[in-house]
C-alpha cells in the first residue's frame, strides 16, 4: 500500500472531478469519523495492488501491519488501473460519487432494469435530467426513488437531449450495480 | 370403514311420539335447514354438520333413543373426510358428552330424513311434557345405555381408524432377524418399510417397558432405528449416532425431518442506508411477501414468497438489505458492539456478520476482515462495497496468525465464527449428512481451540468498554461447542458472561462422560425443530486479565493442567502443539511468559509454583505421558509442602 504520486493524483482527481464537480473539495477534505479515535480523521487515497482506495488516515495507519500480499482492502476501493495504466472507476465508488454528483439522471421504472444489465440510457427511458449538461460530463444514474443506480458519461446536452428520437442514447453506460451480480469476479 | 360403519347402521326403530311431533315445530328449524342444501359434500350426511353447530346452545338433554350408532356414524365419518381423518375424529369423540347428545338430537336421523331430524329435534326442545313422563324415563334409560354402548364402539373404532397397523399389528411387531435384513441389503431399500418400522422402533423406545417387541433388547432396538434411519434419510452411521447422543427418540425424528425442509428465507435490513419499514414498503410493491422476522430482531424481515428474485432487486443490489439466515444475526447481537471499538471478525466471508457489525457501530471504529481462503475474499469485499461500509480493513491471513500480524491486546472485541463441521445446517447443505466422520469432528475441535486461543489473546482486557469475544459455530456437536470453550476457559483468563439473547436452550454443562465448568449455562445453543432457524451455538467470553496463564490459585492451575492431561486425547495433543507453537515462536514470548509468570509470583503466594508451571510447560512436549505424570505429581507434592510452609509461616 503506498500513496498516489503525482501523476496518479491528477489522474485519479480529474476523474472523479467529471462526476462531482466542485464538490471535489467535499470528498478530500470530509471528516471522518472512522477508526477509533473520538476525533475525526482526514480521508486520503492509497494504491493497494492496482486499486486505488478512499480511506480515511486512521484505518490507514492500522492496517500499516498487515503485510503487502494480505491486504486485500481498506475502507472503499473507488477504482483501479488497467493493465494498460488507464484509470477507470468502478462501481464500488458509487456511494461516494452519489453523496456529491452535480449531474444526475432519474430513470423511469420500466428501463431500470435495462440500465442494471448494462445497456446505455435512452430518451425513452428518462425521468429527470438535471440542467446544464455538457457531452462528456459524468452523469450518475439514479432510479425514480432515488436510489442510485450506476454512472456513465453524457452524450448529449440537456438541450439536446429534449430534441432527441426516444432512442437515442443519452447516457453511455459506464458501471452499474447490477455488475456486483453479473461480474463478481471482476471486482 | 366405510363398510364397517354403515354394517352398524341396523336400523333401530324410531320412537313414534317423535314423528307424531314433527309437523308442529318445523318452522323454527327451517333455517336451520338452508345450510344444509349449501354444502353438499357427500350427500345428505354432510349436512349435517352445519345445523349441528349452530344450534348447539338450544338443545341440552337427549331423550329419545335414537339412532344414535348411525349418527355418531355419520359425523365421524364427515369429520374424517373433512379433516383427513385421524384428527378431526379425535377431537370430534373427545368433545363433551353434551355436543354428542346434542348431535343425537339433530342427526336423529333415520337414513338421513331431514324431516325426522326436525321431529327430533322438536322432540328434544318439547321434552318436558309431562304426558308420557314414564314411558320417556325408561326411553332416556335405554338411550343411555345405548349411547355408552355406542361410545365404546366408537372408541374402539376410532383405534382402529388411527393407527395404520392395528393393535393387534402393534403386539407382534418385532424387530428383522439376520436373515431378513441380508434380504432387505440385497435389493434397493424399500422405503415403506423403513418408514413404518421406524415409526415402530421410536414408539417402542419411548416407552421401552410396555412396548418392547418380543425379546429384543433396546440396544438392538437402537442399532437397527440407527441403520433405518440412514438408510431412508441418507445419513452415514457416525452423524447418526452423534446426533442419538444428544436427542432422544422422539426428538431425534424432529430434528431429522426439520433437516430434510429449507428453514425460511430471511433478510437483514442495512441500516446504514435504510430502515425496516420503509425497505419493507419498497419489497411490497415490488410484489415479495414478507414479515417482520421476530420480536428479538429489529433489522431482520423473513420473506415467504416473493414474485422477483429476492436476491437480485435493485434494493438488493443498492446494498438495502442482505441475504442472511435468522441464526446469523445472533453472534452479531451477543457481540452488541459500540461505536468507536476496533472490532476484528476472524472467519468474516461472505460479510453477513461483518456487514450487520459496521451497520451497529454505523461505520465508526474500525472493523478487520479477515479470511482465510482466497476465493471467498471477493464476495468478501463485494458485500461490504455494496452495503457501504467503510471502516473495514480486509485482510487474508489464517486467524492463528492475527495476534503476530495485529498484535496481542489491541482490539476491543472478537467476533469468531468458527469453521465447522456444519451439523447444523444441513438443511442447506446435504453433503454434510454423508461427508463427516468423527476425525473431521476432531479436526475441526483443534482448530477451534486453536483460534479461539488466539482470539482471546487478540483482545484487550483492559478496554473500557469491550473486552468480550464471542463464539459461535453451525454445529451441534459437543465436541465443537462447549468442549472448545471449556478449554479456552482453563487456558486463558476468560469468564463466560450473558450473551443477551433470551431465547434458546443452554448449553450442556455435562455430556455423557464430560464434566465441564458449570458456567457453560450461559452459552446458548439453537435448534431447527424447536426454534426454526440454523442449528447453531453462542457463547460470549469476557476476558479478565491479560495474562496468558489462568490467574486462579496455582493450585488449580497445575490441576487444570492435569486435568487437561486426563480428558481427552485431543486436549493433551493440542495443549503440546500449543506449547510447541509457543516454543518455536521467536525468543520474545518465553521470556514475556516468565515476565507474566515473575509477576504472578510476586502477587501470589507460592513462589515455587509459578517455576513448577513454567518447568511443566517447557518440558511437557518432550517427555512423555506417564512421565508428566509423575512431574505432576511432584510438584503437587512440591506445592503442598509450600502451601503448608507458608501457611505455618503467616501463623
Amino acid at each position: 500500500m503506498r500513496p498516489l504520486d503525482e501523476n496518479e493524483t491528477t489522474v485519479v482527481f480529474e476523474k472523479i472531478f467529471k462526476f462531482v464537480g466542485n464538490n471535489l473539495k467535499n470528498i478530500v477534505e470530509n471528516p471522518s469519523h472512522e477508526g477509533p479515535e473520538p476525533e475525526a480523521g482526514r480521508y486520503c487515497f492509497r494504491l493497494q495492488r492496482n486499486r486505488v482506495f478512499y480511506v480515511s488516515e486512521s484505518l490507514v495507519k492500522r492496517a500499516t501491519n498487515i503485510s503487502r500480499k494480505n491486504l486485500v482492502s481498506l475502507g472503499t476501493c473507488i477504482g483501479k488501473y488497467t493493465h494498460a495504466g488507464s484509470f477507470h472507476l468502478t462501481i464500488m465508488s458509487l456511494n461516494l460519487l452519489a453523496a456529491n454528483a452535480k449531474h444526475k439522471v432519474w430513470l423511469k421504472p420500466t428501463s431500470e432494469m435495462s440500465f442494471l444489465y448494462g445497456n446505455h440510457v435512452l430518451k425513452g427511458g428518462l425521468g429527470r435530467i438535471t440542467d446544464s449538461i455538457v457531452p462528456g460530463d459524468g452523469v450518475v444514474v439514479f432510479s425514480m426513488s432515488d436510489v442510485p443506480l450506476g454512472f456513465g458519461i453524457a452524450a448529449k446536452s440537456t438541450q439536446d437531449c429534449r430534441k432527441l428520437d426516444p432512442n437515442g442514447i443519452v447516457v453511455l453506460h459506464q458501471a452499474d450495480i447490477g455488475e456486483y451480480l453479473r461480474d463478481e469476479d471482476e471486482l | 370403514m366405510v363398510l364397517t360403519r354403515s354394517s352398524k347402521k341396523a336400523p333401530k326403530p324410531q320412537t313414534p311420539p317423535v314423528k307424531n311431533l314433527s309437523k308442529a315445530q318445523t318452522p323454527p328449524l327451517s333455517k336451520a335447514e338452508k345450510p344444509q342444501t349449501l354444502t353438499s359434500k357427500k350427500g345428505a350426511k354432510s349436512q349435517k354438520k352445519p345445523p349441528l353447530k349452530k344450534q348447539k346452545k338450544d338443545v341440552i338433554v337427549v331423550e329419545e333413543e335414537d339412532d344414535d350408532e348411525e349418527v355418531s356414524d355419520v359425523e365421524s365419518e364427515e369429520i374424517d373426510e373433512s379433516d383427513d381423518g385421524e384428527k378431526g375424529s379425535n377431537g370430534f369423540f373427545s368433545d363433551d358428552d353434551g355436543e354428542e347428545l346434542l348431535n343425537d338430537n339433530f342427526l336423529d336421523g333415520s337414513d338421513d330424513d331431514e324431516e325426522e331430524e326436525r321431529s327430533d329435534s322438536d322432540e328434544a326442545l318439547s321434552s318436558d311434557s309431562d304426558s308420557d313422563e314414564d314411558d320417556i324415563q325408561k326411553e332416556s334409560e335405554a338411550i343411555d345405555r345405548a349411547k355408552a354402548k355406542e361410545e365404546e364402539d366408537a372408541d374402539a373404532e376410532l383405534l382402529d381408524f388411527n393407527k395404520e397397523d392395528g393393535p393387534e399389528e402393534h403386539e407382534t411387531f418385532r424387530l428383522p432377524t439376520q436373515e431378513e435384513l441380508e434380504e432387505e441389503a440385497r435389493g434397493p431399500p424399500d422405503l415403506p418399510l423403513l418408514q413404518s418400522r421406524i415409526k415402530e422402533i421410536v414408539r417402542a423406545l419411548s416407552n421401552f417397558n410396555v412396548l418392547r417387541p418380543n425379546g429384543a433388547s433396546r440396544k438392538e432396538c437402537v442399532e437397527q432405528l440407527k441403520s433405518d434411519l440412514a438408510s431412508y434419510y441418507g445419513y452415514n452411521s457416525f452423524l447418526i449416532g452423534a446426533l442419538f447422543e444428544l436427542f432422544p427418540p422422539v426428538e431425534l425424528m424432529e430434528i431429522i425431518q426439520a433437516f430434510e425442509k429449507q428453514r425460511p428465507t430471511s433478510i437483514r435490513t442495512n441500516t446504514l442506508k435504510t430502515r425496516r419499514r420503509d425497505l419493507a414498503d419498497v419489497l411490497l410493491n415490488r410484489g415479495v411477501n414478507l414479515d417482520p422476522l421476530s420480536k428479538w430482531s429489529k433489522v431482520g424481515l423473513v420473506v415467504y414468497d416473493s414474485q422477483v428474485p429476492i436476491g437480485a432487486t435493485p434494493e438488493y443490489l443498492a446494498g438495502y438489505y442482505m441475504l442472511q439466515g435468522a441464526s446469523s444475526f445472533l453472534p452479531v447481537m451477543a457481540l452488541a458492539p459500540k461505536e468507536n471499538e476496533r472490532i476484528v471478525d476472524v472467519a468474516a466471508a461472505p460479510g453477513g456478520k461483518t456487514t450487520y457489525v459496521a451497520a451497529l457501530m454505523k461505520n465508526t471504529g474500525l472493523i478487520f476482515a479477515n479470511e482465510m481462503k482466497v476465493p471467498r475474499l471477493k464476495s468478501l469485499t463485494a458485500n461490504l462495497h455494496r452495503m457501504g461500509v467503510t471502516n473495514t480493513i480486509v485482510c487474508n491471513y489464517d486467524g492463528r496468525e492475527l495476534p503476530k500480524v495485529l498484535g496481542e491486546r489491541s482490539v476491543d472485541r472478537v467476533l469468531l465464527d468458527a469453521p465447522c463441521s456444519g451439523t447444523g445446517v444441513i438443511s442447506k447443505d446435504e453433503s454434510v449428512k454423508t461427508s463427516k466422520s468423527l476425525e473431521d469432528i476432531k479436526r475441526f475441535a483443534h482448530l477451534q481451540k486453536q483460534l479461539l486461543l488466539a482470539a482471546i489473546d487478540l483482545v484487550d482486557a483492559t478496554s473500557k468498554t469491550g473486552g468480550y469475544i464471542v463464539y459461535s459455530t453451525c454445529s451441534l456437536m459437543v465436541a465443537e461447542n462447549e468442549a472448545v470453550i471449556d478449554y479456552a476457559l482453563k487456558k486463558r483468563n476468560v469468564q463466560l458472561v450473558k450473551t443477551g439473547l433470551d431465547f434458546g436452550q443452554d448449553g450442556y454443562r455435562r455430556f455423557r462422560e464430560h464434566r465441564f465448568h458449570p458456567s457453560l449455562k450461559q452459552t446458548k445453543r439453537f435448534y431447527p425443530h424447536v426454534h426454526n432457524m440454523d442449528g447453531f451455538f453462542v457463547a460470549k467470553l469476557k476476558k479478565m486479565s491479560n495474562m496468558k496463564q489462568s490467574s486462579e490459585d496455582d493450585d488449580e492451575a497445575v490441576e487444570t493442567v492435569e486435568q487437561a492431561d486426563v480428558s481427552s486425547d485431543d486436549d493433551e495433543e493440542a495443549e503440546a502443539m500449543e506449547e510447541m507453537e509457543k516454543l518455536s515462536v521467536p525468543s520474545k514470548q518465553p521470556k514475556e511468559n516468565k515476565e507474566r509468570l515473575a509477576k504472578s509470583k510476586e502477587k501470589k503466594k507460592g513462589k515455587k509454583d509459578g517455576k513448577s508451571k513454567s518447568k511443566n510447560v517447557e518440558r511437557k512436549p518432550k517427555k512423555k505421558r506417564s512421565d508428566w505424570k509423575k512431574e505432576i505429581a511432584q510438584a503437587r507434592e512440591e506445592k503442598r509442602r509450600a502451601m503448608r510452609e507458608n501457611s505455618k509461616g503467616k501463623q
